[in-house]
């Protein structure tokens, strides 16, 4: 293992991140802020409380989550695609290092990186409302896992894209909706009859639910299937990765 | 002045001196890479290398050399992992590119045709990236005497995108030394560069010569072969087509021209000489002879005693030898015949 060389990429993907602190953070901050005024405020005065919890506090578990999705996709599928859109990439390819190592430190540095952004909403949102997180441990495993997986996705989607428009399309065509219907906004119980099945083969859905159990004991699904779920889409995202590098997939002649 | 560049080996140890000591007395028997049948076909079937064998002497300076597309960028991405070989071995410093791929890539640095380079990090930072990546402990002392030795130093802390197009190479080659390889490729050093560029980047490579390094190097610029190569591969539609002693190969094609400065206009060519291979300039103050450099008889002594006997002065000579170009034009011609 060239450890060496992954704290090399992570930490120079990290340098990256804190070159940009303002952009990266500003962005993911300000978005909350406007959901907490929309949703919390304006349309959550209207609503008394979701499951005995207050709408505002309800909500904060989705909107992390919706941040830790959408940063660690961009954060991985940037991460890699860059260095391909540079030609930086030839470097990766003729060091001494191998994909595990190359993966390691991207996905890495992309998942802290959305676990910094995650942590930065979280304190924004005590102070718009009341937050006591039940289960910190479940909280943060959650957490850790969803960064990693998306990271992962993210890293995909880095190396399938071969334009700008590539690598935008995914965060917003599929996890944007994902997450609206996740039940980020509202407990998926509350939905009409047939949707709540449908809703159930949305993976987002077990993200949400498992980390809002960690804050307030409330899920739609059994916590443990919602482990299961993450660890599963974690151990598909691996197998993708694994396959693209032994093939060299969109990588190597 | 003396080079400043001290280059160490991986294990630390100076090698400045000694290297150049080896260098003078061409002892450089010992292989570095070794090529055996490398065959690369492009998936739209394309075939850039075919059966291509050659071996590289540690310490040399090997030039492959041949036009736009003949496969020299394949060759070198086939040896530094950018590129999967359809078949073929390849070693480097005698492990194989693909069974001890870490061990042979640790050895090599490559500097690629086009700059690719992060550019809002600074030189220093990614000159120490790139370190790190092949996997060598940080040595900012090293990494300070590479970036002055490339007269980067007063620049490291500028970001890359603030760098001229002159400097940005020299970064990529930072880069390429980071981790004190023992190969070092350089693809198209000097392509797309200026005069003044290029004057930079051959007495850059005339540094590292001097500290041992072994440099393959690419160009479809036979000036710079000849400036700046030991040896010479002449590459042509993914076939190596000889490789050879520069000098060896100069003068096994070379043909060389004695120009004759007379101190007067020469009105009539003595009679004696009418008969060979003369020609007289247009002011008639100047003979030029050609000949072949590799004939028994040259027969220059014989055409200066023949003028001297017709009383004809002559107040300069100078010889030419021919280039690199028109070697590479008759052997191209040669090859197709």
């Amino acid at each position: 293992m060239n450890k060496t060389a992954i704290k090399a990429i992570y930490r120079s993907e990290m340098k990256r991140f804190f070159r940009t602190i303002a952009q990266s953070m500003f962005s993911p901050v300000l978005s909350t802020v406007l959901y907490f005024v929309v949703f919390g405020a304006a349309i959550g005065s209207r609503i008394e409380s979701v499951e005995g919890i207050a709408y505002g506090a309800f909500i904060v578990p989705g909107l992390v989550m919706l941040a830790v999705l959408q940063q660690s996709i961009s954060n991985a599928a940037f991460g890699i695609y860059f260095p391909k859109f540079t030609g930086t990439i030839y470097e990766l390819f003729s060091a001494p290092i191998n994909f595990v190592e190359i993966i390691i430190g991207y996905v890495g540095a992309a998942a802290t990186k959305s676990l910094i952004v995650a942590a930065v909403i979280l304190i924004t949102a005590t102070f718009f409302v009341d937050i006591k997180i039940a289960h910190p441990l479940w909280a943060f495993a959650f957490l850790v896992l969803t960064a990693l997986s998306f990271s992962l996705l993210g890293f995909i989607i880095g190396i399938w894209a071969k334009n700008f428009e590539q690598l935008q399309i995914i965060p917003m065509l599929v996890v944007t909706p994902l997450v609206f219907l996740g039940g980020a906004f509202y407990s998926a119980n509350m939905l009409p009859g047939i949707w709540q099945i449908v809703v159930k083969f949305n993976p987002v859905l077990y993200l949400i639910s498992g980390f809002r159990w960690s804050f307030f004991n409330v899920a739609d699904v059994p916590v443990m299937i919602s482990l299961i779920a993450i660890s599963l889409f974690l151990f598909i995202c691996i197998a993708i990765i694994g396959w693209i590098f032994k093939t060299g997939w969109r990588l190597r002649e | 002045m003396r080079a400043v560049l001290i280059y160490t080996t991986a294990e630390g140890q100076n090698m400045g001196d000694n290297a150049i000591n080896n260098h003078v007395e061409k002892n450089m028997s010992q292989t570095i890479i070794s090529i055996q049948g490398l065959d690369k076909t492009y998936s739209n079937g394309f075939s850039a290398l075919k059966d291509v064998s050659l071996e590289v002497a540690e310490g040399e300076i090997l030039a492959l050399l041949g036009p736009n597309g003949a496969g020299k960028t394949t060759l070198i991405g086939s040896i530094c992992g950018l590129v999967s070989p359809s078949s073929g071995v390849v070693e480097v410093g005698g492990f194989d590119i693909h069974k001890n791929a870490r061990k042979a890539r640790s050895m090599i640095g490559l500097v690629p045709q086009e700059i690719a380079l992060e550019i809002f990090s600074t030189v220093w930072d990614t000159v120490r990236f790139s370190r790190g990546l092949f996997g060598c402990k940080a040595d900012d002392a090293y990494i300070e005497t590479l970036l002055k030795s490339l007269s980067l130093w007063d620049k490291k802390d500028n970001t890359i995108v603030s760098l001229s197009g002159g400097m940005k190479r020299r970064v990529m080659i930072a880069k390429a030394l980071s981790h004190q390889p023992k190969v070092l490729f350089l693809d198209e050093p000097t392509a797309g560069v200026d005069v003044a560029l290029r004057k930079d980047m051959w007495e850059v490579v005339d540094k590292l010569r001097k500290t041992g390094v072994t440099i393959i190097l690419t160009t479809h610029y036979i000036e710079e072969a000849e400036e700046m190569a030991d040896r010479i591969a002449v590459i042509r539609k993914g076939e190596i087509l000889l490789v050879e002693e520069k000098e060896a190969l100069l003068q096994r094609f070379g043909q060389k021209q004695v120009h004759l400065h007379l101190t007067a206009e020469l009105t009539q060519m003595p009679s004696a000489l009418e008969e060979s291979d003369l020609e007289l300039s247009a002011d008639k103050k100047t003979i030029t002879y050609t000949y072949d450099v590799m004939s028994k008889r040259t027969g220059i002594t014989s055409l200066i005693a023949e003028l001297a006997k017709n009383n004809v002065h002559i107040r300069d000579i100078d010889t030419r030898k021919s280039s690199l170009e028109e070697v590479f034009l008759s052997l191209v011609e040669e090859q197709k015949s």
